[in-house]
């Protein structure tokens, strides 16, 4: 895998029972670009989201997450069944064990991988900060004693936490809500509240799930200006989910098609706009009209 | 006129004052107007008319005071569904700052002042203090509903007499061990509810607290079943408590020149009590406001987005199990050295129940309200012994009367705010 692509994703097949909600989906994300995911409703956008986050455990196929400078593949960390060769092989067998037993989601975003979610995930009985906070729980120190003890360490990492969520409240331009509940927020800032936090965990990918559904034109706007800081100056990639098609068109480098569970195009926003196949997935084809490629 | 003003209506508060001493007559006209007399019984009616009067007396200054401008505003206060979660300002004063202290000072006091038998039910409180707090980490912070808390409880308990007889430690080498032990039974039950939530948790939890006690009551070689088991008395630097000490100590009264009494074993063990229970509550006020704490509540919130950040929640989740529980056994240790003797039927659900319903009544997450509220359940049916046999009753009533007036507990849960400041990123 090139240093160049941060994201891969190689024959990805995911079945619930008899469904096959995607068949072979392959595409390939860039560091440092804005990529959209695009399709109609059922297409299998938030299937695939949820596979490269880990939330899902594909059926089949290989996603590889080449960030923090190491290559992680993401299937391998869920916690894999045990094969055959793993009782000759003690290393492999351990190793798949600790994924069995500790592995899950949560490696997924230390290996560099955040997302947001389509129906809004805040901790809504905590303040804004709070959930800043929590966000940053694998970069502050943890130790019970220094905690308990009020160690300087211990004060200097929480200030740290602070100033990099007061930073990311100013960005998502929430600082004057910092202590406010977040199920107090509207949702326009509980969806802007949302992206801050899954900043603070420090991912070099983001995936955003449906960032602009319910917002307005001029939130929107903002939105898109925000999508921009992260790429050009927090040099974060960015994946998103989007049905405003306006903005997804304005904002991405690259964009992946889906439609029943299978990637129908790949390609910059102006090749996507005239490819025949997309217009047909959206609007319909006639009858009788085949389209080709 | 005044009462046009304020709107004050006097009929409505005539007939809430009738209607309450109609319901008054009908409660105590059997329980206090008959006094039972070998096989026949006298009317008191007397006694029964002074307690309708002071009932309706009562009924109708409350009713006039809930129709003033202050006493709505009172009612406002307290009765207004939106009563959640809040967050403070920042920097923020405690009205309780001169309390605190005021509140230890006079706990230190106590076993000066107290007669032997206030000394037992303020000890009989602090543990159950203990308890709450235990299981507030589990079911305020982390929103772990455990039904089986006292099962810790009983490790802690059994833990200092299984010591003492087949090992030979004392209460100052057991404390600290009941209380891992008891975090590696948390992790034991821990590990396998990991996935389940609510409901599911509830039941698996359940089990775990009969287990244990089936166990104690069943495995007689090692407990020897109901028929107990005897704790040790702590000691002061080697000194016992008892009236002789065993061979090769001295007893505490006799090293101090003072004549025997009981009263001091309980001193010691409150003093000592008092001093793990402020422990605990400082490091439950500090871990509510480090990493962890902050993980356990996001886990309560959204367990989904926890893992979406990075955190682990099957460590979240077991650390606060395991912390959780080792409180427990903390305070049972503390039961047993206080009864000196254990047995099995101290460690019935119906324990876990009023575990349970101190940290709902005090408020999930609250300290301050888990304190109150042990004290309000454990300090009552002493004060209340004459009606002993109604209360499971009332206990029952006042759990309806709270859900319905105070869902959120007693003292609502509040949030620390901060000031803000210059954002930065390295």
């Amino acid at each position: 895998m090139s240093q160049e692509s941060i994201l891969k994703v190689d024959n990805l097949v995911m079945h619930f029972g008899g469904i096959k909600a995607l068949n072979d989906v392959n595409f390939e994300i860039k560091r440092g670009t804005v990529s959209a995911l695009i399709g109609p409703n059922g297409a299998g956008k938030t299937t695939v989201f949820n596979c490269l986050t880990g939330f899902y455990k594909a059926t089949g196929g290989n996603i590889m997450l080449n960030a923090n400078g190491k290559a992680t593949s993401v299937i391998q960390v869920l916690g894999e069944s045990f094969q055959f060769s793993d009782y000759f092989n003690p290393v492999a067998f351990i190793k798949r064990l600790k994924y069995k037993m500790f592995g899950g989601s949560h490696l997924v975003n230390r290996a560099g991988l955040a997302r947001t979610f389509q129906n809004i995930r805040l901790f809504k009985e905590m303040s804004v900060v709070e959930n800043l906070l929590v966000a940053q729980h694998m970069r502050v120190n943890r130790s019970m004693f220094a905690g308990i003890l009020k160690t300087k360490g211990f004060k200097k990492s929480e200030d740290e936490a602070l100033e990099r969520a007061f930073y990311w409240l100013g960005v998502v331009d929430l600082k004057e809500s910092a202590n406010r509940l977040a199920g107090e927020l509207s949702y326009g800032q509980q969806r802007r509240l949302e992206i801050a936090r899954a900043m603070c965990t420090n991912p070099e990918i983001v995936c955003l799930d449906e960032p602009a559904a319910g917002l307005n034109p001029s939130e929107t706007e903002a939105l898109t200006k925000m999508i921009r800081i992260l790429r050009d100056e927090h040099n974060t990639t960015v994946l998103l989910i989007e049905h405003d098609m306006g903005m997804v068109m304005n904002i991405s480098d690259y964009i992946v098609v889906l439609d029943h569970g299978e990637v129908i195009a790949k390609g910059g926003p102006d090749d996507i706009k005239s490819n025949p196949k997309v217009i047909a997935a959206y609007l319909g084809a006639e009858e009788g009209e085949e389209v080709t490629l | 006129m005044s009462q046009a003003a304020t709107g004050i209506d006097i009929k409505k508060s005539a007939i809430d004052s009738v209607l309450a001493g109609l319901i008054a007559l009908v409660v105590f006209g059997p329980i206090v107007g008959l006094v039972l007399d070998g096989f026949a019984f006298n009317a008191e009616p007397k006694r029964l008319f002074a307690i309708v009067a002071v009932v309706m007396v009562g009924r109708f200054l409350a009713s006039w005071f809930f129709q003033s401008t202050k006493g709505r505003d009172f009612l406002y206060k307290h009765t207004s569904k939106d009563e959640g979660v809040h967050v403070l300002a920042p920097g923020h004063k405690s009205k309780l700052k001169w309390i605190i202290p005021l509140t230890i000072l006079i706990a230190f006091a106590v076993p000066f002042i107290a007669s032997k038998y206030v000394l037992t039910v303020v000890i009989l409180g602090l543990i159950y203090v203990l308890l709450g707090l235990g299981l507030n980490i589990v079911v305020g912070l982390a929103g772990l509903l455990d039904l089986g808390f006292v099962g810790f409880y009983a490790i802690g308990a059994y833990g200092l007499a299984l010591g003492y007889e087949h090992l030979g430690l004392g209460f100052w080498s057991m404390l600290p061990i009941a209380a891992i032990v008891a975090a590696i039974f948390g992790a034991i039950l821990g590990f396998p509810v990991l996935r389940m939530h609510g409901d599911y948790l509830a039941i698996v939890t359940l089990g775990f607290g009969e287990i244990i006690r089936l166990v104690l009551t069943n495995w007689t070689d090692l407990t020897h079943g109901p028929n107990g088991m005897n704790a040790p008395l702590p000691t002061f630097f080697g000194l016992e408590f008892k009236r002789r000490a065993s061979e090769g100590h001295v007893p505490f009264h006799e090293f101090f020149g003072l004549s025997y009494s009981s009263a001091y074993k309980y001193i010691f063990i409150y003093l000592v009590l008092l001093l793990v229970v402020l422990g605990v509550l400082y490091v439950k006020k500090r871990l509510t406001q480090m990493p962890i704490g902050r993980a356990w509540e996001a886990l309560r919130e959204d367990e989904i987005a926890c893992r979406s950040l990075g955190l682990n929640h099957v460590l979240v989740k077991l650390s606060a199990f395991m912390i959780g529980a080792s409180t427990g056994g903390l305070a049972g240790v503390f039961f047993a050295t206080y009864q000196g003797f254990v047995n099995p039927s101290s460690f019935t659900f119906f324990e876990s129940a009023l575990i349970l319903a101190i940290v709902v009544l005090g408020g999930m997450g609250s300290t301050l309200g888990v304190v109150i509220a042990a004290f309000v359940l454990t300090v009552a049916p002493e004060l209340l012994r004459e009606f002993a046999d109604y209360r499971v009753l009332a206990f029952g009533i006042l759990m309806v009367l709270m859900m319905i007036w105070k869902p959120r507990g007693l003292v609502r849960m509040t949030r620390i705010g901060v000031s803000a400041r210059e954002g930065n990123v390295k």
